[in-house]
């Protein structure tokens, strides 16, 4: 059923000076990459990425008036969840490399604790604006770690896309899976096609019921919440509106550039 | 033998008769076109007002029982100047392309109907109905025969093209608005907008689930509604029904047309069957038809009314 189930909230966890992990009383099945409705009553619903599932949790970084309002929530409090919904990562071949840029790490790292779990060989290029806006690094401690940041504050200086072309050039792998802001996973994705490597990518777009019929987060002729959230390169060289622009909550187009 | 699933419908000739609903999916060319290539007759926009509307805040479509779901989106759209943007060279489009327009009165209906000419569309629909948006359909008075009449005649004046009315299943009068509809110039019936409105409340937290507390129902649960409110237009007007609620099967399109429907509109079934429930439905149609020795859809519309 289409319709929240509400959730009380069994403890909650910093991650970073801006994000929390609000962990719930259910245990769930989700894929990596999937995403739940979470709705506080009476304000708003807003997707989020399943980032635990035994028990179920949602990562939530502080940047509008509706994860304001999640911030000040805490154990014992309720939430309305809706989902998981979408399509989300699959786990291709041996060796993979997941690239993460800002937040985008939430979703990545589940998927890494899965692929490490099914004995994929795994390299996480993390990409932060400082050392301070890291976080869920021990989830990727079994994986091979590159770090890069804005300020040279933690790991490299400079952009995560660099530590990827640097690393194909080293390395092969069987599939690059990134989540982060649209422009960048663009050009991860334009690296890839360079280097002839299998491609998959998280998109955002702005949802609203989450199971494919609204057409608010259309992308191209594919609905980013039900299609996806994540596209496959086969997919990703059809589509026009890729790294182009967004929508709002009316619809209108709203350029990256 | 072969069934013919052709359909005139007010001048128009689809190449069958499910037509993609008004406010489902319909964001973008792009994404009209694929349900074009799924197999729908014909495609109906989002609703087009004449200023972006953000619409109402999360939930806006929830299901609150297997059949049944409660939608008050508001008319989310990026408004006229957008829609010209996003409906230009629709020439090429492999299916006729309906308008869907709201706006709050005669004035600005007629408004909008002059400043989509631009737009290559086949035909407009005009929604007098809505049972969840302040301003708009129901909550601004327009489902009486008295205002039906005035915004059919302005938008009449303002166009050349079909013109349909969506109406609600919520009014007593119902054979009077589509009788001052086809009196004022309309060329079809869209039957019927959602239903309600409805509200589901969270008995966890005694809050409404829809942000906007009520919205109006749709899916399979509104389908005996639908077909009672085409059975009565039927008999009421001339003009051709496009008869929408409840249809997820090539059954139910079956006893929609039976009822009186020239054509059937999709929406909700797209939740149960996928965006190729068009196909599905056609598929249905076409098998129902043979097996029970019929040659057209012709042989069917309206038979509910034979004695």
């Amino acid at each position: 059923m289409e319709i929240p189930e509400v959730l009380e909230i069994k403890n909650v966890v910093k991650e970073n000076w801006k994000t929390k992990t609000f962990f719930f009383y259910k245990n769930i099945e989700a894929e990596p990459g999937q995403f739940v409705m979470v709705w506080i009553p009476r304000l708003d619903e807003k997707p989020f990425a399943v980032t635990f599932t035994n028990p179920f949790g949602i990562t939530v970084t502080k940047i509008g008036p509706f994860s304001t309002t999640l911030h000040q929530m805490y154990e014992g409090q309720k939430l309305g969840i809706r989902g998981p919904y979408g399509h989300g990562f699959e786990l291709k071949g041996e060796k993979i490399c997941i690239l993460s840029g800002g937040y985008g790490i939430i979703p990545l790292s589940f998927l890494s604790e899965r692929a490490l779990l099914k004995n994929h060989e795994v390299t996480a290029i993390v990409g932060a604006r400082t050392k301070d806006d890291l976080f869920f690094l021990d989830r990727l401690k079994k994986s091979k770690l590159i770090i890069t940041t804005d300020d040279g504050s933690a790991g490299m200086k400079g952009f995560a896309t660099d530590a990827l072309k640097n690393e194909l050039k080293k390395e092969s792998y069987d599939c690059v899976y990134t989540c982060g802001p649209e422009v960048m996973m663009k050009k991860v994705f334009e690296i890839c096609e360079n280097f002839g490597i299998e491609c998959q990518v998280s998109l955002e777009r702005y949802m609203k019921c989450g199971f494919g019929i609204c057409g608010q987060c259309c992308i191209d002729d594919l609905t980013v919440c039900k299609d996806g959230p994540v596209f496959s390169s086969e997919q990703l060289r059809k589509l026009t509106e890729f790294g182009v622009f967004n929508r709002d909550d009316s619809g209108s187009k709203i350029y990256f550039h | 033998m072969t069934i013919e699933l052709e359909v005139k419908l007010a001048g128009l000739k689809l190449r069958n008769p499910t037509i993609l609903a008004a406010g489902i999916l319909g964001i973008s060319k792009k994404v009209l076109e694929r349900v074009a290539i799924s197999g729908a007759g014909a495609v109906t926009t989002k609703s087009i007002t004449v200023k972006p509307r953000k619409g109402h805040n999360n939930p806006i479509f929830i299901q609150t029982t297997r059949e049944s779901f409660l939608n008050a989106v508001g008319y989310s759209n990026p408004g006229l100047e957008a829609a010209k943007k996003e409906f230009e060279n629709l020439n090429d489009f492999p299916v006729p392309v309906v308008g869907s327009l709201v706006a709050t009165d005669a004035e600005e209906y007629a408004y909008l109907t002059e400043n989509v000419r631009e737009i290559d569309f086949k035909a407009i629909e005009i929604v007098l109905s809505c049972p969840h948006t302040p301003g708009f359909g129901v909550l601004a008075g327009h489902s009486t025969p008295e205002a039906t009449k005035e915004i059919t005649s302005a938008v009449r004046k303002k166009t050349k093209l079909p013109l349909f009315i969506k109406v609600s299943p919520n009014v007593m009068d119902l054979g009077k608005i589509v009788k001052a509809a086809e009196r004022a110039g309309a060329d079809g019936i869209t039957a019927v907008n959602t239903l309600g409105p409805g509200m589901a409340i969270d008995i966890e937290t005694g809050k409404p689930v829809l942000d906007f507390k009520v919205g109006g129902l749709s899916g399979p649960a509104l389908k005996p509604i639908a077909i009672r409110c085409v059975y009565d237009i039927y008999e009421s007007v001339r003009i051709p029904i496009i008869g929408v609620g409840g249809i997820t099967t090539g059954k139910d399109a079956i006893e929609m047309m039976m009822a009186g429907a020239t054509a059937v509109g999709i929406g909700t079934g797209i939740y149960y069957r996928g965006i190729d429930v068009f196909k599905k439905v056609c598929d249905e149609i076409t098998e129902f038809l043979k097996s029970h020795g019929y040659s057209s859809l012709n042989e069917i519309i309206g038979i509910a009314h034979r004695d």
